[in-house]
């Protein structure tokens, strides 16, 4: 069983379609990177896999668990489901402490001490335990987006969703980020990641997803992408992101 | 008859008597309707269509008759919808200083709605996808992450509409019951010492709601630094 299998989801803003008829699957242990124009319906797709975003065809199992059904359990669901966004989302009248427990508290149920402790062993993964106290405001946008991460994977996540983590980044912090997640995905971690950043891909996907006008264009082996991606405009796309 | 100074000196226990009713109701109605208002813009941005419009209605019903005209519906008619309910042989009797807390709360949440609605939509959308992201239910992302942070943006209006029911709350005078200036009102109409009362009821509520707004204002100036 894949750990996430999206099949035929079609997603409409009124008459605009956004995705249409999108197929895949990530299987246990598999790093996907997602890559696209924009406005080709990237976050949205990923938005869909933890239902933060419904819709209308298809269906989408996330280890098993149908999404799409209106009897799931979804704040269950995206306990167990990670998600990193592109401009962080910590929550900025809390310290990065709390920050870390509260779902923990509030939706695992966890101890405060429990919590607590989980939290700051990640803040140490993520090297900025000496920073739990202070406010996400005062933290550079690097170190946030990895206490964003810290957060995801205090919750235990069988896997991780990422929409651009680097994007809103200064240049000289995208690396700091990208440490983080490579090191992730060489522990086996799940992980759907949409993302520009080709190195981050080369390294560590099994495989890559092009999409275009809500279509999944390309879905193919990380070494067939970047070998031979089939479609003009995977190719296209790629010949641009790479010279810049 | 000159103004008599000595004449409000005399007065001083009764009218702090008037005073601390005022100060009491008017921070029950705005803890009263700043819960129920809150409760209000949640049902407003509800995705749940009826119920946005019922209180959609309920706001702007509120927001649309005089202040006076609700105090008296609770007073007068009020009780003869309840001799209706309950088929008693007299309507029975609110009572005054009942009638203006219900109507206070009832009429501040409308205003305090409109308040903690801006609120709530001032909130980037990122904040309540990351709320539900990480499992939180409707109620645990409002009460943890949305509201907070909408409470905190709107502390220098919601003081600000504050004052206002401060000054407004005079107008339970209506109804007879004695707040600071009904007070001022009874000890001015017993002892013919209009000049002296009204002037001071008067330069009291200046000096407190001048005091108040240059204190929001400095609040306001904090906040902008922080953010
Ligand atoms: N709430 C909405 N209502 C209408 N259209 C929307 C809405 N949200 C997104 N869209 C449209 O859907 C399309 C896909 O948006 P989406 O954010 O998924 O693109 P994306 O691939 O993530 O782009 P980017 O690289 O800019 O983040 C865009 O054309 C966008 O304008
Ligand atoms: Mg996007």
């Amino acid at each position: 069983m894949a750990m996430i299998e999206i099949r035929d989801v079609s997603k409409w803003y009124g008459a605009f379609q956004v995705l249409k008829d999108c197929t895949t699957k990530v299987e246990k242990g598999e790093v996907v990177v997602v890559c696209g124009p924009s406005g080709s319906g990237k976050s949205t797709l990923i938005k869909t896999v933890n239902g933060l975003e419904a819709f209308q065809k298809g269906e989408i199992l996330v280890n098993g668990i149908p999404v799409h059904d209106p009897r799931t359990n979804l704040s269950k669901l995206r306990a167990g489901v990670g998600m990193v966004f592109q401009h962080f989302e910590l929550f900025p009248h809390l310290t990065v402490r709390q920050n870390l427990a509260l779902a923990q508290v509030k939706v695992l149920k966890r101890a405060k001490d429990e919590a607590d402790a989980r939290g700051v062993r990640y803040l140490e993964r993520v090297g900025l335990a000496a920073h739990a106290d202070k406010f996400p405001g005062q933290l550079s946008g690097g170190q946030q987006q990895r206490v964003a991460i810290a957060r995801a994977l205090s919750m235990d996540p069988i896997c991780m969703l990422f929409d651009e983590p680097t994007s809103a980044l200064d240049p000289e912090m995208i690396n700091e980020v990208l440490d983080v997640m490579v090191e992730l995905a060489k522990e086996g971690m799940t992980m759907m990641v949409v993302t520009h950043e080709m190195g981050f891909a080369r390294k560590v996907a099994h495989r890559v997803i092009f999409m275009d006008h809500g279509q999944i264009v390309e879905d193919a082996a990380k070494d067939d992408f970047f070998g031979t991606p089939r479609s003009d405009r995977a190719q296209q796309f790629l010949a641009k992101i790479l010279h810049h | 008859m000159g103004f008599d100074f000595q004449v409000i000196v005399d007065s001083l226990p009764f009218l702090w008597k008037g005073f601390q009713y005022t100060v009491q109701l008017t921070a029950t109605a705005a803890v009263g309707g700043l819960f129920f208002g809150t409760l209000l813009a949640m049902a407003r941005l509800s995705s749940f269509k009826p119920l946005a419009m019922l209180a959609a209605g309920y706001v702007n019903l509120m927001r649309s008759i005089p202040l006076v005209l609700v105090l008296f519906w609770f007073f007068f008619l009020m009780p003869l919808v309840l001799q209706g309910i309950t088929g008693a042989e007299r309507p029975p009797p609110i009572g005054a200083e009942r009638t203006a807390i219900i109507t206070f709360i009832l009429f501040e949440a409308a205003y305090f709605c409109e308040i903690m609605r801006a609120g709530i939509q001032s909130i980037a959308r990122g904040q309540v996808h990351a709320a539900y992201a990480l499992g939180l239910n409707y109620w645990q992302a409002m009460g943890n992450v949305i509201l907070p942070q909408a409470f905190r943006n709107m502390v220098p209006v919601l003081l600000t509409q504050t004052i206002i029911l401060f000054q407004d709350t005079s107008l339970v005078y209506v109804i007879s019951a004695t707040d600071f200036l009904g007070a001022a009102s009874k000890i001015a109409q017993r002892d013919s010492r209009l000049v002296e009362m009204y002037l001071f009821v008067a330069v009291v509520y200046f000096v407190l709601c001048y005091l108040l707004s240059w204190l929001v204002k400095g609040l306001q100036r904090r906040i902008a630094v922080i953010r």
